[in-house]
């Protein structure tokens, strides 16, 4: 074997462990609360539609940037509990923390809002960090955060006020609501213990249901540790009026810049007439890694970066 | 032309006129939210350096920079010379215009050197050259764990790490974007 290769991957020996029996506490965890392990198809005919995900074709299908539109439909088939761990395309997106490939985890669950499911979030971070032995504090890129519950829950508004220059209605007006949350409020989230940053303004959250009293703000919620966004959760929006003209915006907004209109994806929209009240999120796998390896870059999480194939 | 997703680290691309270099570059993608791709741009005439994020539809003119390829021959009190083998013209370039290049510049070696407007602006070398090592520990055979890396001093006085079995004398292959080992070289 040619000695560099071997170099590369015994470099990558430590992260690879880590990462393995990570995925391992994440499956007991799920099991040990009755979730059902589901696979769903990588290549489907109709991602959902999103302004800013686009997804790989892959003949005349695509590959599917995220498993959520079939594991609603066994959601709305009466499957209270289930999880998936698996790989997710999206076309573009390379950096320190993406890859155009990439492993998440997503799980969905009946009858819980997401205050419940930021608990369970919650629980399943503690249990996997305590299944690898870290904590209570955990050493980050030379900090140490501090991972005892409970964690802090802090909501766009108020995070904005915090730790941007301007307020988010400032930013919404200006246009500049991605930028501002990117660049002066992100890096600051969950320094030095995990964060819940939470209700989203609601043209941020596309398959997100409306806050109870508040139309203006989706009950959606991101968990952030040591300034990384690690996993995207909401209530699920069940009406599928709303969703089909949601879509629809998503559709025309792609077109409008040139981009690769996706069909509607019509089995869905069905299910979600039988759709019961549910909570689910999608968790980076890579990114947890990074955090439990110490990892600066994505790249030292996975044995193959795309680059070196 | 390019678009926000050609933009990387050592890019050159036109803006109002001038050249500029991206000696940064971060891809960051909030939540659900459109991609922002954040450089720092460094102007290629003044050297000022300024920070700017673009947006996936943004698209960008290559800078239209001359290229010859010159020799380089000395350095002198933080100059580098080179010289155009044809016509023997040599011509001065700034320790801070070569940049990292210097890690990576032998004398007597061929690069290529940019001009802009007839102005020497930096050095292009190849993305990567053969160098040899002048100085490394020894490798312990009894060491098996080829995951180790050892710093090594190159012929340029660079310094960086590679894998434990390399000693002194060898040639490696490095990547002059990121100054990291490639390979070992046989002649």
């Amino acid at each position: 074997m040619d000695p560099d290769e071997s170099w590369f991957l015994e470099m990558r020996r430590g992260a690879l462990v880590i990462r393995a029996r990570m995925i391992g506490a994440i499956r007991r965890f799920f099991l040990d609360r009755d979730y059902l392990e589901v696979e769903t198809p990588a290549r489907i005919p109709a991602p959902a539609p999103e302004t800013h995900i686009e997804p790989v074709p892959s003949g005349d299908w695509f590959l599917h940037p995220s498993p959520e539109l079939c594991m609603k439909r066994l959601l709305a088939a009466g499957y209270p509990r289930i999880f998936q761990v698996c790989r997710c395309f999206r076309r573009g997106e390379r950096g320190d923390r993406h890859l155009p490939e990439f492993t998440m985890l997503e799980w969905y669950r009946r009858d819980i809002d997401s205050r419940d499911l930021m608990d369970e979030c919650e629980a399943l971070v503690l249990s996997v960090a305590e299944g690898l032995r870290v904590g209570p504090v955990l050493p980050y890129r030379g900090e140490a955060i501090r991972l005892a519950s409970p964690w802090r829950r802090l909501s766009v508004r108020d995070a904005f006020a915090t730790h941007a220059t301007r307020s988010l209605d400032e930013a919404l007006r200006e246009g500049r609501f991605e930028e501002i949350l990117a660049f002066e409020v992100e890096p600051q989230l969950g320094r030095d213990a995990p964060l819940f940053l939470h209700s989203y303004p609601i043209a941020h959250a596309s398959l997100a249901r409306a806050e109870r009293g508040d139309p203006a703000v989706a009950e959606r919620f991101e968990l952030y540790v040591a300034g990384m966004e690690i996993a995207n959760g909401f209530a699920e929006l069940t009406d599928p009026v709303e969703q089909r003209r949601r879509f629809e915006q998503a559709r025309a907004e792609v077109a409008s810049r040139g981009g690769t209109v996706t069909p509607q994806p019509e089995p869905f929209l069905r299910a979600l007439e039988g759709m019961p009240e549910a909570a689910g999120i999608a968790l980076g796998v890579d990114r947890l890694a990074m955090l439990l390896c110490d990892a600066a870059a994505i790249d030292d999480v996975v044995a193959f970066p795309p680059e070196i194939l | 032309m390019y678009t926000a997703s050609d933009l990387r680290k050592g890019l050159r691309i036109k803006m109002d006129g001038e050249p500029y270099i991206i000696t940064e570059f971060n891809f960051v993608k909030p939540g659900k939210g459109q991609a922002l791709y954040r450089c720092k741009l460094k102007n290629m005439i003044t050297g000022s350096q300024f920070e700017r994020t673009f947006r996936s539809v943004d698209t960008f003119d290559p800078a239209d920079l001359e290229v010859k390829t010159m020799q380089y021959l000395y350095m002198e009190e933080g100059k580098y010379c080179f010289m155009d083998t044809t016509s023997f013209e040599q011509v001065f370039i700034t320790d801070d215009q070569v940049g990292d290049a210097k890690n990576f510049l032998l004398e007597n070696v061929e690069a290529e050197v940019l001009f802009f407007e007839e102005r020497p602006l930096g050095v292009t070398l190849p993305n990567s050259v053969d160098l040899v090592v002048t100085q490394a520990d020894p490798w312990i055979k009894g060491d098996t764990v080829s995951g180790n890396a050892k710093p090594v001093t190159l012929e340029t006085g660079y310094v960086l790490l590679v894998p434990s079995f390399i000693e002194a004398g060898e040639k490696i292959r490095v990547d002059t974007r990121s100054g990291e080992y490639l390979t070992r070289v046989k002649d």
